[in-house]
């Protein structure tokens, strides 16, 4: 079992659990949680080199490192493991902004707590990445959910309690009907007489679902998914749930938790029902179509920072969804390229907003101003932090927008191209909700006489928000990478089983 | 007379040995050596609970006494799952039972639940209906005495008589259906009774009405909605032994009793008859139980509710007539057991130590009592269904097994009951709130439970955490119930 690279992105969060539960003062936990997150790091590195390696040497199945251990063998539940370019993407995703994340809350208070539950978290979305079988991906994926109920109502701010509960049980309610959907999916996944699977890549091969369930299949997963996704209208508890949690929490639930759904939406619902898929994509798509030019409408109103940049992550989730809805290669690769730049930009972001609101006490626009002056590096940082989400070249948000825009106009059909017209016009708004709060926040008159006695960032603040920049530029730099790693899911031979051009 | 077929009664007699050894030992000990009453009945119970996990279950089932009495290995091990349950109990009211006011009467206290386990034994494994009967009233007459234990307490007194009251007219009302079933059947042996239905040609307005009176009868004993209404108030009087004792034991022995009647005497006309009276049941009971939890305040009738809708949940496993639902339905019940009794015994332990038993008492107890709330988290996340502990195995199960007949309406069910959990999270993460996220002046003072509490409370801990993760344990209750 422990020869399997894959496990080790479980085992090392449980190691780090158990070594927390040790722990006697803080800098023991600062040293676990560092080491810790430096050893996924490194792990994902290593691991997206090898998979590199045994692409360029020939390996031609849709899924490398595919293991299984039998857990429930009457149900045939299976501990299977097994990776493509785009949950590697996804596993490098979560070290790197759970290694930042864990700078950025470096003097919480109740600091044993906190990392209990912000590595158990993350436990389940590691495992819910590595994961094939349906069984335990859904087993992670409720993993990952319930610590946030504890995440933001004890250490969160503002109307915390509201917004835990409502993140909470609005979370669980799509995972309700996620379990009808994966169960529907488990007694329909193998032809009459041979033994049933929760196994993706196998009930992807039997493709046995017969096109009456896989319509009401693939909406419940769909949905189930995608209220993670941040889909209208069950995008609500997005908003109040970022506002409210700290800072590191933030970052990884809109970095990375956001993407679960998204990430879950493809892997699920859209490769294992195609046909469904292709008969319903029109009406995820006019859903998701509103969450996007909903999102960036609604962030150029807000005043409060961080519910700015929650619905500009409701915006950009929802363009996420858009992509993989057109169900064509390019507009998929820049659906992951944008799940990539989003979840780097947003937790960059929220981090610089953590920071800002640490030390002015408030994150409402209209009582700051001039920054610029007062933490040029934290404001120079936001500066970035916004081109990436307005798309400018040479950083991961344009990129990946051009991508998705360009895939999505491939369709000739009227409809789809109103709607990829109509997400395109989200750019212009991104733009005017990021250079308002640029304009506000740093520029423009000191708003308030005691900020001009505040420092600038430390040294793990400097740290944590440099090396999400390093990432967005490398994505924004160099493109093509990212696009060669994702391409091998989209080889002919997965299109073939997805039955899509 | 062939005396080995004794010997297929193995569980039974061991016991009435133990309960013999305990009304000896109470009767006729010194007072002083009375002291240590509780402990030897818990060191006493433990071999038997060890005796019935170790010795090796009956192969493929036998039948004793003309048909009268039946086991077979499922049933085997819903009685050892129950002993596991009801060590539980008596380890967690050791301190209950020796304090000030109880001490007097604990030798009672004792003996009554094994008695009542002793009905609930001969419930389970009976093969006809004047066995169950006998069995029924042994479970539920001396538990209205032991509802009735705070004697001081003007509350105990009313749950007692709520609780005899219901006993008796739900026993009249099952009875009643029963003289119809004879009726129709012409006996009251199981096999007689499936035997003369079987065909679907003894369908009739009878049948419906005898079976409506039997599920009735049984809905009173399982606390299902509409027959829900003496739970709260008789949880809520009771001590808290005792009400762990009857949500927990006394529900699961109900339920697996109902199972072996529906599936073994009513099984042949499902369709006709019975399918979609429990399918109304269960939309009701999981629905009304939750949404009653949502505004209790008092965490006894908090978890009075709650365990309405988990009898709902257990229902499940009935209505999906299949060896995989009935395998789901005993863990669920294994689960269930270790989950509900993990919270009883945090309230115990805080009712002990402090008298306190409101929600808004336990505002901030993880900073006072951060094991304590530890342990009553875990007690909530598992009844919820949150992953990686039991619950949500037992629940995925038990949705599994029901989904696995494919109809719509059954999918409907699933949903209607996967939307409930939702209710049900909220009302269980109030609990952690107040625990973790509420602030308050007054909390409850750090207190250390004694060590029978805590003992109790490990095995519980463990229960929760293990009995999920560690598959042979639902393999072992499916290979049982298989043929």
């Amino acid at each position: 079992m422990f020869s399997n690279i894959l496990i080790y992105f479980v085992v090392i969060p449980l190691v780090m659990l158990l070594g927390l539960a040790l722990c006697r003062d803080i800098k023991q936990i600062r040293a676990v949680a560092v080491t810790g997150s430096t050893a996924l790091i490194a792990l994902s590195v290593w691991l997206l080199v090898d998979y590199l390696c045994q692409r360029s040497a020939g390996a031609d199945a849709p899924m490398l490192y595919v293991d299984s251990w039998t857990w429930f063998a009457p149900l045939n539940i299976n501990l299977a493991v097994g990776v493509d370019g785009i949950s590697i993407a996804m596993l490098l995703l979560s070290s790197i902004i759970l290694f930042t994340g864990s700078f950025a809350s470096w003097q919480i208070p109740q600091p044993k707590e906190f990392f209990l539950w912000l590595i158990l978290l993350s436990t389940g979305v590691y495992g819910f990445f590595i994961s094939i079988d349906l069984f335990t991906m859904f087993m992670f994926y409720e993993v990952a959910l319930i610590p946030m109920y504890l995440l933001i109502g004890v250490w969160g701010s503002g109307n915390k309690n509201y917004s835990a509960m409502k993140l909470t049980l609005m979370l669980m309610g799509g995972s309700a009907f996620l379990m009808l959907g994966l169960i529907g999916i488990y007694y329909h996944s193998a032809p009459e007489g041979a033994p049933l699977t929760w196994n993706i890549l196998e009930i992807a091969a039997n493709d046995a679902i017969a096109p009456g369930w896989q319509r009401f299949l693939f909406p419940m997963t769909f949905v189930g998914f995608g209220v993670l996704g941040a889909m209208f209208p069950f995008h609500t508890w997005s908003p109040d749930g970022h506002a409210s949690a700290p800072t590191a929490v933030s970052m990884l639930h809109a970095g990375v938790l956001m993407k679960l759904g998204g990430y879950g939406c493809f892997r699920v619902a859209i490769y294992l029902m195609p046909q469904a898929a292709n008969e319903l994509a029109w009406i995820f798509l006019i859903l998701t179509g509103i969450s996007v030019v909903y999102g960036a409408f609604s962030a150029c109103v807000q005043n409060d920072l961080k519910y700015i940049n929650a619905y500009s992550s409701v915006s950009h989730c929802g363009l996420v969804l858009f992509a993989i809805l057109m169900l064509n290669t390019t507009a998929m690769t820049g659906a992951i390229m944008q799940m990539l730049s989003h979840g780097l930009m947003t937790a960059l972001f929220f981090a610089l907003i953590g920071m800002i609101y640490g030390r002015t006490h408030t994150r409402d626009i209209r009582e700051m101003g001039g920054l610029m002056r007062i933490m040029p590096y934290l404001s120079v940082c936001y500066v970035i932090a916004g081109m990436a989400s307005l798309g400018l070249p040479g950083l991961s948000g344009f990129v990946a927008e051009m991508t998705i825009f360009v895939g999505s106009f491939q369709h000739s059909d009227m409809f789809h191209r109103v709607f990829t017209i109509v997400a395109c016009s989200s750019i212009v708004t991104t733009a005017v909700y990021i250079l308002r709060v640029v304009g506000k926040l740093l520029y423009g008159p000191v708003q308030d006489e005691h900020h001009l006695s505040l420092t600038d960032a430390t040294w793990w603040e400097r740290f944590a928000t440099a090396s999400l920049i390093v990432c967005v530029a490398a994505i924004g730099c160099f493109p093509n990478f990212f696009a060669d790693l994702i391409k091998f899911t989209f080889s002919p031979q997965i299109f073939t089983v997805l039955g899509m051009n | 007379m062939d005396y080995s077929q004794f010997l297929a009664m193995k569980q039974e007699i061991g016991l009435l040995i133990v309960f013999l050894l305990v009304f000896l030992y109470d009767t006729f000990f010194s007072k002083k050596a009375q002291g240590a009453l509780p402990v030897v009945t818990c060191v006493l119970f433990a071999l038997l609970t060890a005796f019935g996990l170790l010795c090796p279950s009956v192969k493929d089932g036998a039948v004793a006494f003309a048909g009268m009495y039946a086991t077979s290995p499922a049933i085997v091990a819903i009685k050892n799952i129950l002993n596991v349950g009801v060590l539980i109990v008596l380890i967690q009211s050791i301190k209950w039972a020796n304090s000030e006011f109880t001490a007097v009467r604990r030798g009672e206290f004792y003996e009554l639940i094994l008695l009542t386990l002793l009905g609930m034994y001969f419930m389970i494994s009976s093969g006809h209906f004047l066995i169950f009967i006998i069995g029924l009233e042994t479970a539920s007459l001396p538990l209205a005495a032991m509802v009735a234990f705070d004697k001081n307490r003007y509350e105990s007194h009313e749950a007692a008589i709520k609780y005899i009251l219901t006993a008796v007219f739900s026993s009249a009302i099952l009875l009643m259906g029963l003289s119809f079933v004879y009726g129709i059947a012409g006996t009251l042996y199981y096999d007689g009774i499936a035997m003369s239905l079987f065909g679907g040609s003894a369908m009739s307005v009878m049948l419906i009405v005898a079976l409506a009176f039997v599920i009735a009868g049984f809905g009173f004993k399982l606390s299902l909605v509409p027959f829900h209404l003496w739970t709260a108030d008789v949880y809520q009087g009771a001590p808290t032994s005792v009400t762990s004792y009857l949500s927990v034991i006394s529900k699961g022995s109900a339920a697996f009793a109902f199972l072996v009647v529906l599936t073994q005497v009513f099984g042949t006309v499902y369709e006709q008859a019975w399918e979609w009276m429990l399918y109304a049941i269960i939309i009701l009971t999981i629905t009304i139980g939750n949404l009653f939890a949502m505004r209790q305040r008092n965490m006894k009738r908090f978890l009075a509710f709650s365990s309405i809708s988990q009898a709902g949940y257990i229902m499940l496993g009935v209505i999906a007539f299949d060896y995989m639902g009935i395998s789901a339905l005993m863990y669920y019940v294994l689960v269930y057991i270790f989950s509900n009794l993990a919270a009883f015994g945090v309230i115990g332990s805080i009712e002990n130590a402090t008298g306190k038993i409101d929600m808004t008492d336990y505002n901030g107890l993880y900073k006072t009592n951060p094991r304590l709330a530890f342990t009553m988290m875990l007690a909530m996340f598992s009844l919820a269904g949150i992953p990686p502990f039991a619950g949500f195995f037992s629940k995925f199960f038990i949705f599994t097994s029901a989904a696995q007949q494919g109809t719509p309406e059954m999918y409907v069910l699933i949903f209607i009951a996967l939307l409930n959990t939702i209710i049900s999270l909220y009302y269980y993460l109030l609990v952690v709130k107040a625990m973790f996220i509420n602030e308050t002046d007054t909390p409850l003072p750090t207190f250390r439970s004694a060590c029978s509490e805590r003992l109790g409370l490990w095995i519980c801990v463990a229960g929760i955490i293990l009995v999920g993760i560690v598959s042979p344990v639902y393999d072992y209750l499916l290979t049982v119930v298989l043929p």
